[in-house]
């Protein structure tokens, strides 16, 4: 294929070292991107790719994403999850934990030379304090296989070790949250990992 | 006007592992022999850990103990564990067993009953499946996987066996973070991290049962070096 045929050639020429299987659905996405233009691609991963400077910056902006959610999320639960007690300390606690992973996700990016993606507008569905919870679990979740999915990508050891002292303390928040559901807060021996087009298509939904 | 492709935009590969460290090891005769010799037993570890002036009682009950300095995390000491990723894998084996053992012992000790039970047997349950995948994923790069260490914990009370299982989790979670930048295979770095988390949910609940934070290091966890992890764990390891 003739690249100057392609509307955005640069998604083309993205390399993704062959790690897994899932990683052909990311160079699926980003070919469909390369011949269709980018509203095939999704608007995140469009603003992450548009970034120019590297991998290490795509993947901090993808998680810089997730965690403007779970900030957001979370700052609304303050009032609207109606929480009392050991919950509502709990959501206050995860509430600063987010924010301080969305500045400092964010000066990490600005550092490397990127630009941040921009907060994106949410809506989350939910009425009472059982519906807060049952995102919370799933954000959580889907944060921690997110972040798993993704480090393996990173090429910089310090942002390696920023991502996985952050993943850490979201398994923390998902095991509390479970707790809460009174779900197991460790139900796999191994936690799941996913990849960006899976992660983005579950918290696609709460985009607006 | 410039040609429209940006060669900037390409994204920066995750530098090849031009030879992974494992196959390395298995070939190297030397440091063969030399991994080889020192994992005959337990006697090692317990004679190594004397020798680095393991402090006695260094387990604390809620933070974790890390490097000072923000440099990188050392690697597990070669001449204990091999090198590389296999020397990293065998560290992380090494914590396991001490883990499997030390949750084998306290559902046993019968101080426990109802869900706090059933917490232990699942945490338990769990790591032992992390000591087979680190085993297997040793022996397939043709390394010789560690000995399980002798072990001997303190099982006084429910409460005090909680606590420690709390020290132990959190430590063992900060030893994870403190290597994954040591990790030179993708693959090896994955498993990594698929437990890391794991070990993170266990410490969090653990926290939660003894009503401490569910974050001792607040928003950002915090890395421990071996020296530190092996010290902590020193007075549990019997020769």
């Amino acid at each position: 294929m003739d690249r100057h045929d392609l509307k955005h050639p640069e998604l083309a020429a993205v390399e993704i070292e062959p790690l897994s299987r899932s990683d052909v659905l990311l160079k699926g996405v980003l070919a469909a991107g390369a011949v269709y233009g980018l509203g095939m691609v999704g608007p995140f991963l469009r603003q992450a790719l548009a970034k120019s400077g590297g991998g290490d910056i795509d993947i901090l902006n993808f998680a810089l994403t997730l965690e403007y959610l779970e900030s957001t999320f979370y700052k609304e639960a303050q009032t609207r999850a109606k929480a009392s007690g050991d919950l509502k300390n709990l959501i206050t606690l995860i509430s600063g934990d987010e924010d301080q992973h969305v500045a400092a996700l964010t000066a990490s990016i600005k550092q490397l030379g990127g630009r941040p993606v921009s907060e994106p507008m949410f809506d989350f569905p939910y009425s009472d304090t059982a519906g807060f919870l049952k995102l919370a679990q799933t954000f959580e979740d889907t944060g921690v296989s997110a972040y798993n999915g993704a480090a393996p990508m990173i090429s910089s050891k310090e942002v390696l070790a920023s991502a996985g002292s952050i993943v850490q303390i979201e398994a923390r928040h998902a095991a509390a949250i479970r707790l809460q559901n009174k779900m197991e807060p460790a139900p796999d021996a191994f936690d799941p990992s996913l990849d960006m087009p899976q992660v983005l298509k579950a918290v696609q939904p709460f985009i607006k | 006007m410039a040609d429209q492709e940006k060669e900037g935009a390409v994204a920066e590969r995750r530098t090849p592992r031009s030879e992974n460290a494992v196959a390395r090891m298995a070939r190297d005769p030397v440091s063969r022999r030399k991994f080889m010799a020192l994992t005959g037993g337990s006697t090692a570890l317990a004679g190594f850990l004397a020798a680095c002036g393991g402090g006695g009682s260094s387990t604390s009950s809620s933070s974790t103990t890390t490097s000072s300095s923000a440099g990188a995390i050392p690697p597990p000491p070669e001449s204990m564990f091999g090198k590389g990723d296999l020397g990293i894998l065998n560290y992380a084996l090494t914590l396991e067993y001490l883990e499997t053992a030390f949750y084998s012992d306290a559902v046993k000790s019968g101080l426990f009953n109802g869900s706090n039970l059933a917490t232990i047997r699942k945490f338990g349950d769990e790591e032992a499946q992390h000591v087979a995948a680190l085993t297997a994923a040793i022996k397939q790069s043709g390394g010789k996987p560690a000995t399980a260490p002798k072990t001997n914990f303190p099982l006084n009370d429910a409460n005090s066996v909680l606590m420690l299982a709390g020290t132990v989790e959190n430590l063992g979670a900060a030893a994870y973070l403190g290597q994954a930048g040591n990790i030179q295979s993708a693959d090896v770095l994955a498993s990594a991290l698929a437990i890391h988390s794991v070990e993170g949910r266990h410490a969090a609940a653990l926290n939660t049962l003894l009503g401490q934070t569910i974050v001792p290091d607040g928003a950002f966890a915090k890395p421990a070096d071996p020296m530190t992890v092996l010290n902590s764990v020193q007075p549990f390891i019997v020769s």
